[in-house]
Parts: C-alpha cells; sequence; structure tokens
C-alpha cells in the first residue's frame, strides 16, 4: 500500500492542530523520512495529513501497515539553526509520521 | 557514548555550494531511465520507497560523483535484485554483452 492508508488499519491519531510537540531524537539506521537536523526540535502541529502507510516499511518492500498519521509540524527557524540571522518570525514546516513525535508540554 | 551516524544523504542544513537554477536538457538514456522507472513501478516491480533506500544505501563517494539518474538507474538495478526479478549474473551478463556490442570497456 502507498499513499493514504484506509483508517481500520490506522494507528490512532494522538495530535491535533495547535498541539506542541517535539521530534524524537532517534537515529535508526534504514529508510527515515525525519531529516537529521529536526530531531531533537519542538515545533507546533498545524495540520493534521491523515494516516499514511509507513515509508520505513515500504522501503523494505513490507506493507507499512498500520499507517501512521502524518503531521505538518511548523519549527520556528531561530529555535532549529542557533546562527540564524533572518526574521525572528521566519517558520519552517516539515511533513512528520506520529511515531517519530512526542507530546512537549510547559513554555515554547 | 559515540556521536550516531548521520545517513550521507541526509545533509539538510550543512554547508553546500550554490544552487544551479538553470534549466537542462536531458539526455536520452536519462529518459530510459525515468521510462523504466515508471513502468516497473506500475508493473508492481518496484515502489519509490525502495528507490529512495536503495539511493540512500549509495557509499558517500559513489552518492557525490554520480549523476541523479546515475542514482535511479543503480537504485533500480539493486531493488531488482533484491526483489528477485533479475539475478546478479544475468544482469552482469547482459552489462557484458551491450560493452562488446558498443565497443566500450565493461
Amino acid at each position: 500500500m502507498t499513499g493514504r492508508a484506509a483508517a481500520n488499519a490506522s494507528v490512532p491519531a494522538r495530535f491535533k492542530p495547535g498541539d506542541a510537540v517535539s521530534v524524537r531524537r532517534a537515529h535508526p539506521p534504514g529508510h527515515i523520512r525525519t531529516p537529521w537536523y529536526i530531531r531533537g526540535h519542538r515545533g507546533t502541529v498545524v495540520h493534521a495529513l491523515g494516516p499514511f502507510a509507513n515509508p520505513e516499511e515500504l522501503a523494505y518492500n513490507r506493507p507499512g501497515l498500520p499507517a501512521q498519521p502524518l503531521y505538518r509540524v511548523r519549527f520556528r527557524q531561530r529555535e532549529v539553526w542557533p546562527d540564524y540571522v533572518g526574521n525572528e518570525a521566519d517558520t519552517l514546516d516539515i511533513e512528520i509520521f506520529q511515531h517519530w513525535l512526542e507530546p512537549a508540554g510547559g513554555e515554547r | 557514548m559515540r556521536e550516531p551516524i548521520r545517513g550521507h544523504h541526509d545533509m539538510g542544513g550543512l554547508p553546500a555550494g550554490r544552487v544551479e537554477k538553470t534549466e537542462h536538457d536531458y539526455a536520452f538514456w536519462e529518459k530510459r531511465v525515468d521510462a523504466l522507472n515508471v513502468l516497473l513501478a506500475a508493473k508492481g516491480h518496484l515502489r519509490v520507497d525502495e528507490m529512495r533506500k536503495n539511493i540512500e544505501a549509495l557509499p558517500p563517494d559513489a552518492y557525490d560523483r554520480m549523476t541523479y539518474y546515475e542514482r535511479w538507474i543503480s537504485a533500480i538495478a539493486n531493488t531488482l535484485l533484491q526483489r528477485g526479478v533479475l539475478t546478479a549474473d544475468e544482469l552482469g551478463r547482459k552489462m557484458e554483452e551491450i560493452a562488446r556490442r558498443e565497443g566500450v570497456s565493461p
């Protein structure tokens, strides 16, 4: 299965737009869609895109089920790059699968 | 603990050269590689995630040296070998035959 997956073969969604999340600081081998540079950073969910078969499994010709919810997560450039010289308000959106995200409570 | 190993392809945020913004033409073989990929995917012999995995698995020097479609044809070949669509022996013999026919060293 590729692309958007049936809801009944999916992991339940944990997050909704507005939720503060942090990206897991994990470094497994394999085909990982979560960019290296964003791991460990905090962002905010801006859009829930629905469940998709897991590309980490599809890469090995396995079904990638249950499907993982995918989210568009917004990060502050100043938070991602310590030497960022652009506008304070600049942001970066990345689509990240749920199993790479954890809830991030508290001050942002 | 030792630092984890970053995949060579996963280079977002690292210093890089200028972005080449000019359009460029594709060579005929590059179009054929693209067509081959579309056909193999349509027939269920490979999927984009396998292609990406095999491109990401290239050794760093090969990744840097190869052009875009050279990486693609390498990933196509590796996917077909992993799936058992081709054997290494079949592929090697065919490459030898074509090299002979074209008068180039294999």
